[in-house]
């Protein structure tokens, strides 16, 4: 499919977008001013909305398809979040215009902090990080400023685990803290020995998500907590994997001190091929000074931001304004549906169709990478012995899975499972649907003895075949104008300072 | 059960194929002490009884008349624009990890880089930040990494947004990069360039140029960056990306252009939302993009030689480098670029160059007519876009409480950020604003500064 700037025709416009020819030139000095039109594209208005729809039709996306993507947790979107969170009366609104104009948006903020209070144990939220890595910078910031507070300047180490997200580390390091990486033992869980010789005067804290990203639930969570408080660590829960245990078991009770969540995971918002997301996080007591901003507080009947003024030992500010709004609205509608009975269902059905469908997985072949264990939500297989057989690996596998109407699961993360699938199907797709699943990866592997080239080569009916990555980075074509330079006709001469 | 289909022979087949009794066996692994937690929350509704309560709530919010910008903007949205964004194909996509079933997002995103990139005048864009102000920060960040000594230090204007040099200081504090704040010239409410000499041989990585800027006022972007060639200091463009349509581009500043430009993407068809989500844009020279932050889409061919696009240079980021990323950014606002990238589509560049020349006049109108109301003046010299700080007699802050109950955001009072500026008030009008509209705000000020005062 060509691109939009194909399109393009001289002289052709969106007419009726397009303001009238104002009569006057700006009061602006010449030297301020552009000496040609940038190099946009002119198209009609059905041009363009044929050309983005006939690009979505492009995607795979939960509302077309399966998409078990491991630890995104890609379950529906409820339609009715989206309807209600952009009711005009939310949309028109000015952040200048809150304190006036804003009154029952910020009754909904202060709702979902007060919501997601209950469901984490912890004593404040603040909505105010726009995803999870930025939630686990203002994380990592508090647990700096914590210490700093205390006089207590030597603790420059975050221990991480190494089945950890990548995004751990990084935020870690841009929080200023040194990365510690922690093994993991046989089962998959953290290994204890390790840890012990780990922690010491220089210990920050421990980064940890918990179900694991390797599909389990830390069993020694409790004895992890008291070796790092023992320290004088803090622990830090990474809530990507809260769906697990969402209504059951509240991080604060695991010994965490900070945590932040994906609303774009648990809370079903939706995830827009890339964002926008929201990474809540919320404190204990003691780390409670430190939250960023702003918060909202209820004052009688009037809500109002927390500023500076209110919390001087605040982190500060992540954004220019108050977090992605729109989205904490659409997670706070979808509390509402569910209520208290519907939170518990969620972990209970999601931890349900992941055990059921590693079995059946188990059973057409497939080798889980920690056959032991109980699944949680998600659950890893390993294809170790099918690169080794056939020279087909996890991603040719999950290429293969296009081909059969499936979205993949999350390749080759956790980095220390060799040829790793992580698989997370979800509470809200049916028993009928794993089982196509499962049918399809039989066929896989059957397709692997019979014919291994077509799975090495997949996918082959989406509009696109495998593409070429390394040859991407090296020629790296990362923008049309200039590779294409010579096809955009010079701009004509522009008429906005005459 | 909200949005989950088992039927309960389903869960009955399921539950007795992983040989368990009931659901709660599943969860055998997780120490007992730790499942009996409360959750006192109220019970579930149906979409019915939300919806009603919902619009209850929207109804507590009370529409005001826009006049204040200072970072977001009341702009016409095409209906198209959001009639298409929130396809579920776009909606309902993770980030684009498995490229051949991505590549609508895949795409977009390219074509949306194609033009933050035109636009700026320079040869990269990323596909997108959270919003303006951490797209300044992770460009400072940018700039001290590609700065020939690494210099830890950065000058800051005063005329950038006070929000953004919060956001900045919050994010580059761990990095123990020191920022320099910049006065401004308090007759023009612009960077003084001669003021620039007092900084030359002080090891400075990088200077933030915004324009317009915070005041609505033109920065000297030339001569600026100029100075900041000339001392080897990275220029970093904030940008309003409405403006462009207009104004030079940052790669066209000076002799060599700025090096980075970023700004927030919300004019271009993002609803104002109470503050967001909005999305940051970072756009740079080719020979700095190993240090771009962020998701970046490349075009290449798949296997038989057809177009197709793919993430690539996935080596800078947090799931490849882990802590050695140029940044932990992982989602970003992928929605919000799509949106833009429709919106952009539907204007083209004469239909932003007049968005932006009407933004530009109808503040002018406005001004004039506020001007003309006994006591109120302009506080600062020179060309504006479209904002403009007047001074007012009364204090600002009673002053918009009053016009907000007359259903009138009438700007953002300065004095909190800017004590030299306690009268100061920040007004905006954009292209939506009408003839009718200005007048009742004038008229509105004028009864409101009549009344009596305490």
């Amino acid at each position: 499919m060509g691109l939009i700037f194909d399109l393009s025709q001289p002289g052709r416009r969106a007419g009726v977008q397009v303001p009238a020819q104002p009569a006057e030139p700006p009061e602006i000095p010449e030297r301020f001013l552009r000496s040609a039109a940038p190099r946009l594209l002119e198209v009609s208005e059905l041009d363009a909305v044929r050309h983005y729809t006939r690009l979505s039709q492009r995607n795979y996306a939960v509302d077309t398809q399966f998409y078990p993507l491991g630890s995104c947790t890609m379950k529906y979107n409820p339609k009715v979040c989206h309807a209600l969170a952009t009711l005009p009366a939310f949309l028109e609104l000015h952040p200048e215009g809150m304190e006036w104009g804003g009154q029952g948006t910020l009754a909904c903020l202060f709702e979902l902090q007060e919501w997601l209070q209950t469901i984490t144990g912890m004593t404040a939220v603040s909505l105010v990080p726009a995803a999870g890595a930025q939630g686990e910078f203002a994380g990592v910031a508090m647990i700096r400023a914590y210490h700093r507070a205390r006089g207590d300047t030597a603790r420059s180490e975050m221990l991480v685990p190494d089945a950890a997200h990548g995004t751990n580390p990084a935020s870690a390091a841009m929080g200023g803290f040194r990365v510690q990486q922690i093994p993991t033992d046989r089962d998959g869980n953290l290994d204890l020995e390790a840890l012990g010789a780990a922690v010491g005067p220089q210990t920050a804290g421990l980064m940890l998500t918990n179900p694991s990203t390797l599909g389990v639930f830390e069993k020694h969570i409790e004895t992890i907590a008291a070796i790092v408080h023992a320290a004088g660590g803090l622990m830090y829960y990474d809530g990507a994997n809260l769906n697990a245990i969402l209504g059951l078991v509240r991080p604060a009770d695991m010994g965490f001190d900070v945590i932040h969540l994906n609303l774009h995971k648990t809370f079903a918002t939706p995830h827009g091929g890339g964002g926008p997301g929201a990474g809540p996080v919320g404190v204990r007591e003691p780390l409670l000074p430190f939250l960023p901003l702003p918060r909202v507080v209820r004052e009688g009947s009037r809500y109002r931001w927390l500023t500076e003024a209110d919390c001087p030992d605040s982190i500060g500010r992540l954004l220019a304004f108050g977090g992605n709004i729109g989205v904490l609205l659409r997670a706070y509608v979808y509390l509402r549906l569910l209520g208290k009975e519907g939170l518990a269902r969620v972990a209970r059905y999601a931890t349900l169709n992941a055990n059921y469908l590693q079995k059946c997985l188990i059973e057409a072949g497939f080798t889980a990478a920690f056959p032991q264990r109980r699944a949680v939500h998600e659950f890893a297989l390993t294809l170790k012995r099918l690169r080794k057989e056939r020279q087909i690996t996890a991603l040719d596998v999950a290429k293969r899975l296009l081909d059969h109407g499936f979205y993949a699961p999350t390749v080759d993360f956790p980095q220390l499972i060799p040829e790793c699938l992580l698989i997370e199907p979800t509470e809200t797709e049916s028993k009928e649907t794993l089982d196509r699943f499962v049918e399809a990866m039989s066929a896989i592997l059957r397709e692997a003895e019979s014919d291994p080239a077509t799975v090495r080569t997949a996918p082959h009916s989406l509009a696109v075949g495998r593409l070429d990555e390394v040859g991407a980075a090296r020629r790296l074509d990362v923008a049309y104008r200039r590779e294409s330079e010579a096809a955009v006709p010079e701009p004509a001469a522009f008429p906005g300072n005459q | 059960m909200p949005f989950i289909p088992h039927t309960e022979d389903e869960t009955r087949a399921m539950l007795a194929a992983l040989g368990v009794a009931t659901l709660d066996d599943l969860f055998d692994e997780i120490p007992a002490d730790l499942r009996g937690g409360e959750f006192p929350l109220p019970p579930g509704s149906t979409e019915m009884e939300v919806a009603r309560e919902m619009r209850r709530l929207a109804g507590n919010n009370r529409p005001l008349v826009c006049f204040a910008g200072g970072g977001a903007y009341e702009h016409h949205i095409p209906a198209a624009v959001w009639q298409i964004a929130v396809r579920g194909e776009y909606m309902s996509a993770y980030t684009p990890y498995q490229a051949e079933a991505s590549q609508g997002t895949l795409q977009v995103l390219y074509e949306y880089q194609s033009m933050l990139a035109s636009l700026c005048a320079l040869e990269v864009s990323n596909a997108s930040l959270y919003d303006g102000a951490s797209a300044l920060a992770e460009a400072l960040l940018m700039a001290v990494r590609v700065h020939r000594a690494r210099a830890k230090r950065v000058l800051l204007p005063r005329t950038v947004a006070p929000g953004y040099r919060r956001v900045v200081r919050t994010l580059l504090a761990p990095q123990e990069v020191e920022i320099l704040e910049i006065p401004y010239d308090e007759t023009q409410g612009r960077i003084d360039p001669d003021r620039l000499a007092a900084y030359e041989g002080q090891d400075v990585a990088a200077l933030v140029l915004p324009q317009p800027n915070y005041f609505g006022q033109l920065e000297e972007v030339d001569a600026l960056t100029g100075w900041a060639e000339r001392q080897g200091v990275v220029t970093v463009a904030l940008v309003n990306p409405i403006a462009l349509g207009l104004l030079k581009p940052p790669g066209e500043w000076g002799t060599r252009g700025a090096d980075l430009a970023c700004g927030d993407g919300q004019p271009f068809g993002i609803p104002l939302s109470g503050g967001g989500p909005y999305f940051g844009f970072l756009c740079c020279r080719r020979e700095h993009v190993h240090q771009l932050p962020g998701r970046l889409v490349a075009r290449t061919v798949d296997s038989a030689g057809r177009e197709g696009f793919v993430l690539t240079l996935q080596a800078r980021e947090q799931h490849i480098r882990r802590g050695k990323a140029t940044s932990n950014i992982c989602t970003n606002q992928g929605l919000m670029a799509t949106a833009a990238t429709i919106h952009l589509a539907l204007l083209g560049p004469e239909g932003l160059r007049r968005t932006a020349l009407r933004c530009h006049h109808r503040t002018r109108d406005l001004v004039r007519r506020l001007v003309a109301v006994p006591g109120v003046e302009r506080v600062f010299e020179g060309a504006c876009f479209h904002e403009a700080v007047l001074r007012l007699p009364r204090p600002p802050r009673e002053v918009l409480a009053r016009l907000a109950s007359r259903s009138i955001l009438g700007g953002i009072a300065l004095g909190l950020d800017y004590p030299e500026l306690a009268e100061g008030l920040l007004v905006c009008a954009t292209e939506l604003r009408t003839e009718a509209e200005l007048e009742a705000y004038a008229q509105a000020l004028n009864e409101i500064l009549a009344e009596p005062w305490a």
